[in-house]
């Protein structure tokens, strides 16, 4: 059984630079601590080269030109964590979340997949790469010895069994966890590498330093045991960044939810996963408003702390951040934020991917992805309400039917589903069923009766004859609710006589003969058109 | 070696336009369509059905068939699977109808528009997202003085936009607008419409009332309006342009009675109200 432990080395510069990788190119030092005693925790190689040191204090870092100062950031330390977790679930499913910048894996049984342990080593390396982090990789028979090695020596390390002791024993004390005090008195005994400590009698470590002497002892030796503790995968990822300045347009502001959606897509790749729901949280920054309540009684400001947050959610889940960023665009674009924002936090609820391959004899439809980026940009042209597929209610009340999102049906559902019950079944009756075209909002008309029937309607200025009539047709329902509907429905042939108004304009909306339904609402008390058949 | 400077620069060209157009140099027939079904009988005698990849109007007067035609062509696109589009520039379909023509719901994409300008523009972001069966422009309802100010070049790119892909393009009007860019106009025309009447006897026997008692009108009347019923309407068909080709086929149906045939000037059929509860 072997062990493969990923360490990523300067894991907080690492984490900041994922999340801005514009950084990796300057000196860069992290400043952290309680304000304002801010203080060096870390930084990079350039800036170490550039004379920053550990503990320098922000007035001490700042007299260095060239080196950029930022703030630690604890989301993106997560958000590194999390995503280096997925890279290696995506290799083996027993994983241990060792430390934030450690995690270890169990290979066993991954050599059929990718074959010698310096193959899955390699592979690893890669699939954290593609996260944005640089890993050091160590494969050893022990776990703790895969631990150490990998923080000692750099680049892919493979510890062949038996020689544990001797690989170990080159690298410094301070690889091992332990209390700063016991490393101290390690120092002071002259003891700078696992060779010594490990050289040195068990039993007088022990009675000098206890049951830590032991262990660090064993560890030295590379003959410590212990269970690897599985970690649990979710299936919620949640990516997060803060500005130092706070975004207004909507241009740089998609710029970063590019990255953010980038560095969500790479580690939902890395778990064969997809996208189902994106929910976007925005922290905005804290406004000066004017109260007009308190202006009066006297004059002063309050600041209000606000939060805008928005959901995707995605009839098919999806894995394209390119699509997915088009989306939120539009959804911004529609619906912007009040304030500027300082925070982003963006969370993805993860689902298998979708099957693309459809049946040979189903008709090709349009692509999930691009149907749904069209029905958002439609959405945005003519209101969320005023598009998708109709679905009729269960009620004699006139245009009961509701919109519902459309999403293109499932192939398998279509062959196998129930399909909505509908009158013309048969398609080889190809008869045509007389069409009636509904007039939104329905427009009101002046009726003459003679003896309880029309004979006359005015519509739009012009005055018809009623040729035939067929009704009245009644129809009432929801007298206990407030829109209970009371109706006479006729249908009218109407002759509208030739006028030389009607005749230039040739308009449609003023035919010669039609046939139209009118009805008489007994609520309202009036009559009213309600569409026309064509 | 001008043939040879001839084929270098040949290559050259189709080796710049590699993955925008496949074949540069290869001739291709603009007027030879796939023709599908428009769901009537009768229509599809008269020209073949609507052709895929190209722009078809249908006009005629409000009252005309314009609508019927729309839903069962859209039912006949629905019912083999295909999704389609409809761009509603007036917000005036009615899914009952819809229903009871029988077109798949879930599988029509229903815009409701407020005017033609975004009726146009959802048309165009309709088409290019591909993948539709049939994408229907209803502008029946708006005036046709409003239609004509669409620029030619419009509907230039509509047709460029629509070509070489499955989708049929369909425009309901009042009149051709598209000009030349349409390769099918129709022109539908109403005739009478067709009442079900109960006879006399049968209506007083529906009758509430008794016959002394009932209103003056409904002694007078031979027949009462609460005994007739709209059964349809006759609609008309003529082509007024064409420009398709139907390509021979290689597998005759002879219950269909062979090629259809391209000479019949005009052809009706009549429309089917449905009454139903629900």
């Amino acid at each position: 059984m072997a062990f493969a432990c990923v360490y990523i080395p300067d894991f907080l510069v690492q984490a900041v630079m994922r999340a801005q990788p514009s950084f990796s190119e300057c000196p860069l030092a992290l400043l952290g601590g309680s304000p304002p005693l801010w203080s060096v925790v870390a930084a990079n190689p350039a800036a170490f080269e550039a004379g920053i040191q550990l503990g320098m204090t922000k007035a001490q870092v700042a007299q260095f030109g060239n080196v950029h100062i930022c703030m630690r950031s604890e989301a993106q330390e997560k958000a590194a964590h999390g995503a280096l977790l997925d890279a290696a679930w995506s290799v083996s499913p027993r994983v241990e979340d060792t430390a934030p910048d450690t995690i270890v894996l169990d290979l066993e049984g991954l050599t059929s997949l990718f074959g010698t342990d310096e193959n899955i080593a390699q592979e690893l390396a890669r699939r954290v790469a593609t996260i944005g982090l640089a890993a050091r990789v160590a494969v050893a028979e022990n776990m703790e010895v895969a631990i150490h090695a990998a923080r000692g020596f750099t680049g892919i390390t493979i510890i062949p069994a038996g020689q544990e002791r001797q690989r170990l024993g080159a690298l410094p004390v301070g690889v091992l966890t332990t209390e700063v005090e016991t490393l101290e008195i390690l120092e002071r005994w002259g003891v700078d590498t696992l060779q010594a400590l490990a050289a040195l009698p068990v039993l007088k470590l022990s009675e000098r330093l206890g049951q830590e002497g032991v262990r660090l002892s064993e560890l030295a030796r590379g003959v410590r045991q212990r269970s690897l503790v599985l970690a649990q995968p979710s299936t919620q990822f949640l990516e997060e960044m803060e500005l130092d300045d706070a975004v207004e347009e909507l241009e740089p502001l998609s710029f970063l939810l590019g990255r953010l959606l980038d560095q969500l897509c790479a580690r939902l790749e890395a778990r064969a996963l997809a996208v189902r729901s994106v929910r976007i949280r925005f922290e905005l920054q804290p406004s000066f408003e004017k109260d007009f309540q308190t202006l009066k009684e006297d004059v002063r400001t309050k600041p209000s702390a606000k939060h805008y947050e928005k959901v995707l959610t995605l009839p098919v889940p999806m894995r394209n951040a390119k699509t997915l960023l088009k989306l939120l665009r539009l959804q911004l674009q529609s619906n912007p934020p009040p304030a500027p924002i300082q925070k982003i936090y963006m969370t993805a609820d993860a689902a298998a991917p979708r099957v693309a391959q459809n049946g040979l004899f189903v008709p090709c439809g349009p692509d999930p992805e691009k149907l749904e980026v069209t029905i958002a940009r439609l959405g945005k042209l003519v209101g969320e309400g005023n598009l998708g597929c109709a679905e009729l209610l269960d009620s004699h009340r006139p245009e009961s039917f509701r919109m519902k999102r459309f999403a293109v049906a499932n192939d398998q559902k279509r062959q196998s589903g129930k399909r909505e019950p509908n009158i013309k079944q048969n398609s080889e009756s190809c008869t045509a069923i007389t069409a009636f075209r509904v007039m939104r909002p329905a427009q009101a008309v002046r009726v003459e009766m003679k003896e309880q029937q029309p004979t006359r309607v005015y519509l739009r200025g012009l005055r018809g004859e009623v040729v035939a009539a067929s009704g009245p047709w009644r129809s009432s329902g929801d007298w206990w609710l407030e829109d209970a509907w009371h109706q006479d429905e006729w249908d009218l042939a109407i002759t509208f006589p030739v006028t030389p108004k009607a005749s230039n304009q040739k308009s449609a909306e003023c035919p010669v003969q039609g046939l139209y339904r009118i009805y008489y609402d007994a609520l309202k008390q009036g009559w009213f058109l309600r569409g026309v058949y064509d | 070696m001008a043939a040879t400077s001839l084929a270098t620069l040949r290559s050259k060209i189709e080796a710049d336009l590699r993955g925008r157009v496949a074949s540069p140099f290869a001739y291709r027939d603009r007027n030879t369509f796939e023709l599908v079904s428009t769901g009537i009988l009768e229509m599809d005698a008269l020209f073949g059905g609507l052709p895929r990849g190209a722009m078809t109007e249908v006009c005629g007067a409000a009252c005309s068939g314009r609508t019927s035609f729309l839903l069962s062509a859209l039912a006949s696109r629905t019912a083999d699977g295909e999704v389609c589009a409809l761009v509603d520039a007036r917000d005036s379909f009615d899914p009952l109808t819809g229903n009871a023509a029988g077109i798949a719901l879930d599988k029509l994409l229903w815009v409701r528009c407020q005017n033609i300008d975004q009726a146009l523009r959802a048309m165009d972001l309709l088409i290019q997202a591909g993948g539709f069966g049939m994408v229907a422009v209803d502008l029946s309802d708006v005036p046709t003085r409003t239609v004509r100010q669409v620029p030619l070049n419009a509907w230039f790119r509509f047709r460029r936009a629509v070509e070489d892909t499955p989708t049929i393009l369909l425009m309901i009007e009042q009149e051709s607008h598209a000009k030349t860019c349409a390769s099918l106009v129709l022109r539908l025309e109403a005739g009478d419409a067709r009442w079900q009447e109960a006879s006399p006897q049968v209506a007083q026997a529906l009758m509430p009332v008794p016959t002394e008692a009932a209103p003056r009108f409904l002694r007078t009347l031979s027949i009462y309006p609460f005994s007739r019923l709209l059964q349809g309407f006759a609609v008309g068909g003529d082509v007024i342009r064409s420009r398709i080709q139907i390509p021979e086929r290689r597998v005759v149906d002879i219950r269909a009675g062979g090629q259809p045939k391209m000479a019949v000037p005009r052809e009706m059929f009549e429309t089917e109200t449905v009454w139903r509860s629900r």
